[in-house]
């Protein structure tokens, strides 16, 4: 088999030797078009990026010029009177936010921890694909699941033992205190948490994945369980990358829309800080609210609310990478 | 030199006794029989995949990470056949340190790579521990050039500290026997030579087993040198005898470059 092949390929370079300087001036025409090509795609979604943001702050502009900076502070959520506040639905945002990180980022880590580790191997690949699988349910079948399954024992089960249980500790016992009613901050951050799990568990697990064997093998051999090596070795050494799926995780549940709709409850008004009580979150006030609004005032301030997330996503993601910059400033300096 | 010096105390560290090695199907390790002898350095030599890495591996139990890796037959350390099941290889894994082909710090700061280890299997007060980490290194011969950076990252660290960095890792926490898996493949000649001068140094107190490729390595600091030969040991002697009078034609065809 090796003859023929090695037959063709000799007499190649001489024919290109011959027509040397046509091809080359046509490729080169090739490569310059190319080049520019790449160029537009990347430049067109900077001028995107732009745009959008120009045009939020113009959309946003009556707003901005009638409530100036007290919008984001202003609690006050009224349609019909022409008031506007987004204390409420900021905080119901970053609140669902935070109790979905603080369930998925545990969780995740065990998952991934158990898919590196200590699984068998015939169990990783279906358990891998089962949890990605959790990410390909579209979000809208997770509310309506959410609202007509998980609510209702919600608020049967969970929340009165929740009550009971943590309900009963000082300081973090106003978290859990109030009617069981189910929908609510708490029933759309464990929903988000969900939907966020299988973003930050496949991170997790493929990081883990490139660990170096001798680096882990180096730990088990100074004598340290599995728990040891993950924590102390494993869990340094792809910090960025965990980091890294975590604020993927964070910023799809900042912005996640139709779930939360279905189960925070859509309430304007501040009653406390209690997760069992219905709230609002930025993109649930928007899906909602933006078919019924009809003055300028109205319209412009929902659209605030968009630029409002945009930047919140933003400061999330650069407080990542100065999370990242003091971790690794704290281990000392590389070469 | 050599002949009188093991004359004058050999007493056995490890024994390996019919020991037998599987990667699923393939007998990688046959029939081993072996010595050890504490405060000695013991070479093992033979082209790659001959089994001398495999048989660094069985001594502190690595191969338990994976499933499909067994061994059969005994190995005793100080007497006490660490094949056994009941064997808690967490602490067996104290008393065995290693050290890999590649220097593999740990990511966090110098004196933390040493300290760590140590905490695993012993309580000490902050004092106590600066002593060990000093100690330990010391004894690896990198304290001048650390000691006023210990809070850095191990891996800000050259490559050929790096490996004495792990070398102090492993001796920090006092273990019977050092295993080096081919510690110098990976560093440039000085570093190497540095390397070997602590090896010299360290069998004073520590018995030490080394795997390599370099012969002229195995022949300057070993005191014993096995040849190994697809899964099986050939020769194993004073390394001087094996060098200079091998008593099989593998070793001395492997030994003068004639084949491997």
């Amino acid at each position: 088999m090796s003859p023929p092949t090695h037959a063709a390929v000799a007499p190649a370079p001489s024919e290109t030797a011959g027509t040397q300087t046509q091809p080359r001036g046509s490729r080169r025409v090739g490569d310059l078009l190319f080049f520019n090509l790449t160029r537009a795609f990347a430049g067109l979604t900077l001028l995107m990026l732009a745009g959008i943001i120009v045009s939020l702050f113009i959309g946003a502009w009556p707003a901005l010029k009638q409530f100036g900076i007290a919008f984001l502070w202003s609690g006050d959520w009224n349609p019909p009177k022409e008031r506007f506040g987004a204390l409420i639905p900021i905080y119901g945002t970053l609140a669902t936010s935070l109790v979905a990180l603080c369930v998925a980022v545990p969780t995740s880590f065990g998952i991934a921890l158990f898919l590196t580790e200590l699984s068998p191997p015939w169990l990783r690949r279906p358990l891998g694909t089962a949890i990605e699988l959790l990410a390909a349910i579209p979000s809208i079948v997770y509310g309506m699941w959410g609202l007509l399954y998980f609510a209702p024992i919600f608020s049967q089960y969970v929340q009165p033992f929740l009550a009971a249980t943590l309900g009963k500790i000082p300081v973090i016992g106003g978290l859990f205190d109030g009617p069981p009613l189910g929908i609510g901050i708490l029933a759309a951050g464990l929903i988000l948490a969900i939907m966020i799990i299988p973003f930050i568990a496949s991170v997790m697990r493929d990081v883990f994945t490139v660990t170096p064997t001798m680096l882990k093998e180096s730990a088990y051999g100074l004598g340290c369980t599995t728990w040891e090596v993950v924590w102390n070795v494993v869990l340094p050494y792809t910090k960025a990358g965990v980091i890294g799926g975590i604020m993927l995780g964070l910023g799809r549940a900042l912005g996640e829309t139709m779930a939360v709709t279905f189960l925070i409850g859509n309430m304007n008004v501040f009653n406390g800080f209690s997760l069992f009580l219905p709230g609002n979150s930025i993109a649930s006030a928007l899906a909602n609210e933006f078919a019924e609004a009809e003055s300028e005032l109205y319209t412009s301030s929902l659209i605030e609310l968009g630029l409002i997330l945009f930047v919140i996503t933003f400061i999330v993601l650069s407080l990542s990478k100065l999370l990242l910059l003091r971790l690794s400033k704290q281990e000392g300096t590389k070469t | 030199m050599m002949m009188n010096e093991a004359a004058v105390s050999l007493e056995t560290q490890v024994a390996f006794k019919h020991l037998n090695f599987y990667y699923g199907q393939f007998h990688a390790l046959k029939n081993i029989n072996l010595e050890i002898y504490k405060r000695h350095v013991t070479a093992f030599i033979g082209p790659s995949g001959c089994g001398k890495s495999t048989l660094l591996r069985v001594m502190n139990r690595m191969y338990d990470l994976y499933p499909e890796q067994r061994a059969t037959g005994e190995l005793l350390l100080d007497g006490v056949d660490v094949l056994d099941k009941k064997i808690d290889v967490n602490v067996l894994r104290a008393k065995v340190g290693m050290v890999f082909q590649k220097p593999t710090p740990f990511p966090m700061s110098i004196y933390e790579n040493i300290a760590f280890g140590v905490r695993l299997h012993e309580r000490l007060s902050k004092g106590e521990m600066d002593d060990r980490v000093e100690w330990a290194l010391r004894k690896a011969a990198l304290w001048e050039e650390t000691k006023s950076k210990l809070d850095q990252s191990g891996m800000s660290l050259s490559g050929g500290q790096q490996q004495r960095l792990c070398i102090a890792r492993g001796i920090a926490v006092k273990p019977a026997i050092l295993l080096l898996d081919e510690p110098t493949s990976a560093l440039d000649p000085i570093s190497t030579m540095r390397i070997e001068e602590l090896i010299a140094e360290l069998k004073n107190e520590f018995t030490i087993t080394i795997v390599t490729h370099n012969m002229q390595q195995a022949a300057r600091i070993s005191d014993y040198t096995a040849y190994m030969y697809m899964g099986e040991m050939v020769e194993f002697g004073l390394t001087d005898q094996v060098f200079i009078k091998p008593k099989r034609k593998e070793t001395e065809d492997y030994i003068t470059g004639r084949f491997g």
